[in-house]
């Protein structure tokens, strides 16, 4: 349940929520969701972003990025999910 | 990554183990790594004079039987919804899990984040959504920012059932019992975002203890072991961090500014552990109106446990599922009987996996 997921921002709502901050369209290879960026007011477009429960934890530099990506594919196998997709019974 | 790399990392590794005084205990504190360390093979490749204990670090594992049957009493009201992460739905209650409340018509929607709890209540004005707030640091700034939308967009339909969990003082608490024995600490890596390296050093200080902030990945996992055996060799016990490209020293203090303003450090009742002072989160007084508990008259029952389960002692590092009499057998993950057979990474699920022919004698 504390896992999170690395995605490259595309697009920034304009005219920040009070509360959420700003909302970002997020591409997680291909998979696309909506992230609040409360938590990062440092990120922008175009860069990459950590991303749990619906919000952006930190920003990564590009190859780490990847590089978490394809290690959380093959340390977890079926345990890794999209946070995009409705999670399953057994998300943890 | 090279195979070159990880056959150094074992080589060191082996040749850190042979060094040491006595063989050395590690505790991985998060269920991720339980299931990185099983599903790499990283297991399988240290020598068998290191000790791995998995601990604490699965949320759902290590909430108390109290609040699921307080969750079940709420998700029976014929006024409410619960909303909740996924591997909550199937633990089993006194009574049932949610899963099979459902079954019977009560509602409960699977989300993937508290703002989709926020949704579900704004799309059923009508009905009362109450959310599980479970999970440790990565998850709570989420819950902490959508009762401030809940609040800013006057939402009176939502609340909270409130479970969240920190992580060191339950590290604290096992130290402090001084049952099992631990000589260092794979530090959880998403968890380490938010809370920063640093928050270790009371563990590394105050306890002696050698705390290595480490990725998912094998690589990054093998050289958070090799660090932690470095120490102990050496004799020394301080705060490292191999995993410095994710993972800061201060932590995300913009995310755990927005939780201290919903929430406060109060006490909270584990899972076969009691009631530990200052480990868990509650919300504020200004905030008090979004606790679930509050708005429908109800307390967290009493922490009582299927018989024979031990996902008490395993969470705590006391035993391994390999010791629990229903593992494999009567307790399975389709059949599961307590939470860390339910979770997927829950430790009794990841042994059942990747290690119940060993166990069982397969």
């Amino acid at each position: 349940m504390c896992l999170a997921v690395p995605g490259k921002i595309l697009s920034i709502e304009e005219g920040p929520d009070a509360t959420l901050g700003r909302v970002a369209t997020i591409d997680f290879q291909g998979s696309k969701m909506e992230a609040s960026l409360a938590m990062t007011p440092e990120a922008a477009t175009g860069d990459w972003v950590l991303v749990h429960a619906g919000f952006a934890l930190t920003v990564l530099d590009e190859a780490e990025a990847r590089e978490t990506w394809e290690t959380l594919k093959t340390a977890l196998g079926d345990h890794f999910e999209l946070p995009g997709e409705a999670p399953g019974e057994e998300q943890s | 990554m090279a195979r070159a790399d990880v056959e150094r990392l074992v080589a060191e590794i082996a040749s850190e183990c042979e060094k040491q005084e006595k063989p050395v205990s590690i505790m991985e504190v998060c269920g991720t790594h339980t299931v990185s360390l099983f599903r790499t093979g990283a297991k399988s490749l240290l020598p068998e004079s290191l000790r791995l204990i998995s601990g604490p670090g699965c949320p759902v594992c290590v909430t108390s039987q109290g609040y699921l049957d307080t969750a079940c009493e709420l998700a029976a009201r014929p006024d409410v919804i619960i909303a909740t992460y996924g591997d909550m739905v199937r633990v089993p209650g006194a009574k049932g899990s949610l899963e099979s409340m459902r079954g019977e018509g009560a509602e409960v929607a699977v989300v993937y984040s508290a703002l989709d709890a926020l949704k579900v209540a704004t799309q059923n004005p009508d009905k009362q959504v109450v959310f599980l707030a479970v999970g440790f640091e990565t998850t709570t700034p989420a819950t902490a920012v959508t009762i401030l939308e809940a609040e800013a967009k006057g939402i009176g339909n939502f609340s909270v059932l409130p479970g969240h969990k920190l992580v060191i003082p339950a590290m604290d608490a096992l130290l402090s019992g001084g049952e099992v024995p631990v000589d260092g600490f794979l530090c959880p890596g998403h968890v380490s975002v938010i809370i920063g390296s640093g928050a270790y050093r009371p563990i590394a200080d105050g306890y002696g203890k050698a705390c290595v902030v480490a990725g998912f990945e094998l690589e990054n996992m093998l050289t958070g072991i090799l660090h932690i055996l470095r120490q102990t060799g050496a004799g020394r016990a301080d705060v490292e961090n191999v995993y410095s490209a994710v993972v800061t020293e201060a932590g995300n203090t913009a995310g755990w500014d927005l939780v201290e303003k919903v929430f406060e450090p109060g006490d909270t009742e584990w899972r076969a552990m009691g009631t530990l002072p200052g480990s868990g989160l509650v919300l504020r007084q200004a905030y008090r109106g979004f606790d679930a508990r509050e708005r429908f008259g109800v307390e967290y029952g009493p922490d009582v446990h299927p018989p024979g389960c031990l996902c008490g002692e395993v969470i705590q590092g006391k035993t391994t599922p390999g010791e629990c009499a229903l593992f494999g057998t009567a307790c399975t993950p389709l059949d599961p009987i307590g939470p860390c057979m339910v979770s997927g990474e829950g430790t009794c699920s990841a042994w059942y996996k990747y290690n119940r022919h060993a166990v069982m004698g397969e």
